[in-house]
């Protein structure tokens, strides 16, 4: 997948979770966290969603790879490059 | 499909979730959303576990639907449906009354931050800073300090205020002075966000559109089916015996007792020497008990509150709450707002309890104790509703032994196990593959709020788990 293609997947997902999320005015480089009111129970969905749709595994210790949407598209690069 | 025997059940699953709280109903329904085949297995002919109800003579009494945070909301929705969320209701009148205080809530941090400022004289900084502290506590935070440690920082030697603060969430969860003030900050953080919410239509309501939900999303219920055994081979969940029945599963959800989990259900010679040592120091928590009256069909009651956090004692302590004899309780106030087609009014009285204390009496005494109960907690209603005595037409009572009957928890514990309980819950896949605990442990995970987000919690471990084998 591209960066967009990884970027446009990750808002689709977030958009499920909370469907009032102003995805508009998303900064990419601030944390998803502080922008959207989202919790730890949300970034578990964004987790749980990732493995369902790529078997991809993200373990624990690397959610804090997952603040924001541009560390969030990085750490999935390589994990998501044959999807 | 909902079975009332395990004659439903196919051979095999990806998942069999074994107990349906809370906890279990949720697990169950977010594998089976993300695509596993589950089956929940019930002991009982009711789904809910301690998230219950009982019929009596035209009254529906519910055991432990007393109040929850706002979190519920977005949780429902994400994790079950609309139609859910939308039955969640606030409850606005919580009512404090004891020797030192007596005051009505809407309880969350506007209206405390006001009562700590004009009742109690605390300053408006120490208020921010109290709040802004709990509120930033995480479960992996640091549990040295005790909850009585941050009370006495804050509001030293100020046990009035102690009382505000602690007296509702030793109710809501079992915990005491002496336990990590993680385990309190983060659950009264919650409360404080918004205030208390209930489900209109009641726990009856709420557990039937669950069930439904469940069904519409795969999920085979099989209830009356209690499992005699969890079946590992080779240091892996192979599936469960239900009677005569074998059934196969890639993994094993329980939302039996943790203790029970490990030492009845799947029994001591599965599990690694290290890992049993780590579970022997699980304390599990304290009990309830509970006195459910029912008033009279062509008699009303006052609005006195919808929850009413009433003592006589002159200081609060948790010795005190937890005593047999104790002269602290809460009122939970079912008026016809909470059933609306039913139109009934009803109250249940809730305290405390050591299942020790009730298990060692012979049946005579439990009789006496238990009479004698009711009977105090007659005398202390009449002090909210005068004459409600001759308004009653159903009382009953339920003591740790009657928890204990229906939930088959270690010692009846009603609010899981002490803090170190969380860990072993959380690691047990890690002892025994495929093998996963879900329900009430290390206090924050209890009550409704801390049991479905848990069950959540838990179905991500059990989908990365069957995902990767």
């Amino acid at each position: 997948m591209t960066i967009d293609e990884i970027k446009k997947v990750l808002l689709e997902i977030i958009q499920d979770i909370d469907d009032e999320a102003d995805l508009e005015n998303l900064n990419p480089a601030d944390a998803l966290r502080d922008q959207l009111d989202l919790d730890s129970m949300d970034f578990l969905d964004i987790v749980m969603e990732l493995r369902k749709r790529y078997q991809i595994q993200i373990p624990e210790a690397d959610y804090p790879q997952l603040a924001t949407l541009d560390s969030c598209v990085n750490y999935l690069i390589p994990r998501l490059k044959a999807a | 499909m909902l079975h009332k025997s395990i004659k439903g059940a196919n051979e095999r699953y990806n998942v069999v979730v074994i107990g349906s709280g809370l906890g279990g109903l949720t697990s169950a329904n977010r594998l089976a959303r993300s695509g596993h085949t589950v089956l929940l297995l019930e002991h009982h002919h009711q789904l809910g576990g301690l998230a219950t109800w009982f019929k009596r003579k035209g009254h529906i009494f519910d055991v432990s639907l007393h109040g929850f945070p706002h979190g519920m909301v977005k949780t429902c929705r994400k994790y079950w449906n609309r139609e859910i969320m939308e039955s969640i209701v606030q409850l606005k009148n919580i009512v404090f009354d004891n020797p030192q205080f007596s005051l009505t809530t809407t309880f969350d941090r506007q209206d405390f931050t006001s009562i700590l400022i004009n009742d109690f004289k605390i300053s408006q900084a120490t208020i921010n800073d109290f709040f802004n502290t709990v509120a930033s506590m995480n479960f992996y935070d640091d549990q040295s300090m005790s909850t009585r440690e941050l009370f006495e920082k804050f509001f030293p030697g100020r046990d009035d205020v102690h009382r505000l603060l602690m007296e509702p969430i030793t109710y809501a969860n079992g915990s005491t002075l002496e336990d990590p003030a993680i385990t309190y900050g983060i659950v009264f953080s919650n409360f404080m966000n918004k205030g208390v919410f209930t489900f209109k239509g009641g726990t009856d309501h709420l557990i039937g559109m669950m069930a439904e939900e469940l069904v519409k999303n795969g999920v085979t219920i099989c209830k009356n089916s209690k499992v005699d055994r969890i079946v590992t081979e080779g240091g892996k969940v192979r599936g469960v015996q239900v009677g005569e029945r074998f059934i196969a599963a890639d993994s094993v959800v329980s939302n039996s007792g943790i203790l029970n989990t490990i030492y009845d259900l799947t029994g001591k010679d599965a599990f690694p020497a290290e890992f049993l040592d780590k579970v022997k120091t699980v304390r599990v928590n304290t009990s309830s008990c509970q006195v459910y009256i029912g008033i009279k069909k062509e008699e009303t009651i006052n609005d006195i509150g919808d929850l009413l956090f009433v003592s006589a004692a002159e200081q609060f302590s948790s010795d005190e709450l937890l005593d047999m004899h104790t002269r602290s309780r809460t009122f939970s106030l079912y008026y016809p707002k909470t059933r609306p087609a039913h139109n009934r009014f009803t109250v249940v009285a809730s305290m405390n309890g050591r299942f020790d204390d009730w298990d060692r009496l012979n049946e005579s005494e439990y009789n006496t104790e238990k009479q004698a109960m009711i009977e105090r907690t007659l005398v202390n209603l009449e002090r909210y509703i005068p004459g409600v005595r001759q308004k009653i037409d159903w009382l009953e009572a339920a003591t740790p032994k009657t928890i204990q009957r229906y939930t088959l928890h270690t010692k009846g514990t009603s609010f899981g196990t002490k803090f170190e309980g969380l860990d072993i819950s959380r690691s047990i896949f890690k002892a025994v593959p495929g093998l996963f605990h879900v329900g009430s442990v290390g206090i924050i995970m209890s009550g409704w709020l801390g049991a479905i987000n848990y069950g959540v919690i838990v179905a991500n471990d059990v989908d990365g788990y069957i995902r990767g084998l």
